[in-house]
This record gives C-alpha cells, sequence and structure tokens, in this order.
C-alpha cells in the first residue's frame, strides 16, 4: 500500500515531529498517544464502518488497532507513515472480523451479473448506456450517497476485495494476502464485485441525466 | 488471414478485467476489439463498468477524513482506558 488516499505530503519538518511523536509513544507517554488517537482516530473510524457497515463493530476494530499499534510501537519502522502503518493496522483488524462473520452465508449476486442467451450474447435490455459520465453524475449531490449504498450492500467477502483493490489501491498480491487467497481468486472476486456494484447502480443512473 | 468467428458477449464479459488491466495477449485484445467493434450492448457494459469503478473510488475518497478529523469524544476515553489497561 502506498501512501494513504487524503494525506497530505509528509515534509522534512513533518517527519521531525513524527520522529519524537514516536519516541514520545515509545516511552510511554499518554499524553503523546491520546494526541495519536485524535489525529489518526476519525480517519480510521471511516475506514472501518467502511469495510464493516456496524457503528459498534467499527470503533471496536479502531480501539483494537490503537491497542495493536501501541503494543507494536518497538517494530514500527520510522521510514514509514504512522498514517500507512495505523491505516493497514485498522483494514486488517476489519479483515479479521469479516473473516470470523463469514461462517454466515452471504447473499447471493447473481441477479446482479449480466444475463446471456443460450448462444452467449448478451440479453439486451439490462445494458443500456448510463446518461452522464461518472464526472457528470458526481455533480449530482445525491450521488456519492448512492453510491457508498450500493457498495454497502455487496456481500461481505466482494466487498473487502472491492475496497482492497479499487479505494484502497492495494495490488492484486497484496490483497490476496491481506484476505489470504489466491491471487487469481483476487481477479474473479473483484470482477464480480464490480459487476455486481454496477448491477445496483444501473437503476439509478439509466437516464439519469435527464430526469 | 481468415479471422475465425466472434467471441460470445459472455466470453467477453467473463475477461473483461483481463482486457482493461492488459491481461490479455495481443491475439485475444483483438478477438475483444473485433467483438466491441459490431456489439453496443458490450460497448455499453464496458463504459458503464469502467464508470462504477470510478464513481466507487470518488464516493469512497469524499467518505475519508483528513487526517486531524474529529473522533467521537467516547471513543477517544475508551481507547485510552484500554490503553492504561494493557500497561
Amino acid at each position: 500500500m502506498t501512501a494513504v488516499p487524503g494525506t497530505p505530503p509528509e515534509g522534512r519538518e513533518d517527519q521531525g515531529t513524527e520522529r519524537s511523536l514516536v519516541s514520545l509513544l515509545r516511552s510511554g507517554d499518554e499524553t503523546a498517544f491520546e494526541r495519536l488517537v485524535r489525529d489518526h482516530g476519525g480517519r480510521l473510524l471511516s475506514v472501518a464502518r467502511r469495510f464493516l457497515r456496524d457503528e459498534e463493530e467499527a470503533r471496536d476494530a479502531v480501539q483494537e488497532s490503537f491497542l495493536s499499534a501501541y503494543k507494536a510501537l518497538d517494530r514500527f519502522d520510522q521510514g514509514s507513515r504512522l498514517s500507512t502503518w495505523l491505516h493497514r493496522i485498522v483494514i486488517n483488524a476489519c479483515l479479521m472480523r469479516l473473516r470470523t462473520r463469514r461462517r454466515k452465508p452471504e447473499d447471493s449476486i447473481e441477479e446482479l451479473l449480466p444475463q446471456f442467451e443460450a448462444d452467449g450474447h448478451q440479453v439486451r435490455h439490462p445494458t443500456p448506456e448510463w446518461e452522464g459520465s461518472a464526472e457528470t453524475l458526481l455533480a449530482r449531490k445525491e450521488t456519492r450517497a448512492i453510491v457508498r449504498e450500493a457498495i454497502d450492500r455487496l456481500p461481505d467477502s466482494y466487498r473487502a476485495v472491492l475496497l482492497l483493490r479499487d479505494i484502497e489501491e492495494l495490488s492484486t498480491e497484496e490483497a490476496a494476502q491481506s484476505l489470504g487467497v489466491t491471487a487469481n481468486a483476487v481477479k474473479i472476486r473483484l470482477h464480480r464485485a464490480r459487476q455486481a456494484l454496477r448491477g445496483l447502480l444501473e437503476p439509478h443512473f439509466q437516464g439519469a441525466v435527464s430526469r | 488471414m481468415t479471422q475465425g468467428p466472434y467471441i460470445t458477449c459472455r466470453e467477453l464479459i467473463e475477461f473483461l478485467n483481463l482486457y482493461l488491466d492488459g491481461e490479455l495477449p495481443p491475439e485475444r485484445v483483438a478477438e475483444f476489439e473485433r467483438h466491441l467493434s459490431v456489439c453496443d450492448s458490450c460497448v455499453s457494459y464496458l463504459a458503464t463498468y469502467k464508470e462504477t469503478i470510478a464513481l466507487g473510488k470518488a464516493a469512497c475518497e469524499d467518505l475519508d477524513s483528513p487526517v486531524g478529523a474529529d473522533v467521537p469524544e467516547e471513543l477517544v476515553a475508551a481507547i485510552l482506558l484500554a490503553r492504561r489497561g494493557e500497561k
């Protein structure tokens, strides 16, 4: 994983500040730990909400992540950024929680995937073009909420792979490692997740601009 | 050189991700492009698949709080308390 999206570029001064913060944290300074939580907690909570779709579980995952980070401070590489390191820890905490959830059967996404005739050609009617590019659609106030809600509706295993690859921008190999599956399984699942998301968005965006 | 039969929509859509990621061999890419030159349904599908990826990314970027965003006070308190218990 590279830099965390939305994180400002780090200058020499920031690096120095971060080094001082890490030293204080390693010495057990409680004020420094509180600063870490206040600086990064809001962002980590929004990541956890996206993966877990449950406020209580998201908060638990964030709490667990700060405690894991606190215990692992000696292993923190000063060449990395605290934000990236914490981001990775919270994603792993969320994936662990999703793994335990996965014992329950997930909803099928089959009806959201494209339909084909017996000869392999697409059934024509569900594939009209959307009226507007992503950019045009994003100019509408409600678009982001519609898309987030659709991502939330994806079954856990599909949502997780979509978030890791398309949103967090992990490589296929990194996502495979995080999920404990093969790279090929990531590719297949991601493709199905995108298709299902597309199926969920289609009713909203067919003829959207002219509405 | 004679061309073989067109690939089906099913074949194209099944491997669309590999096509977009540039992971198909050139002869397969040529088959995809030949199909796309005559199939409006698949052209639409490809366009909306790409829009879906772009929309997902944009919608979640907007959701990301910047570093330093507010964190609920009760969560801060719970984390600080739990950390004291770990000492």
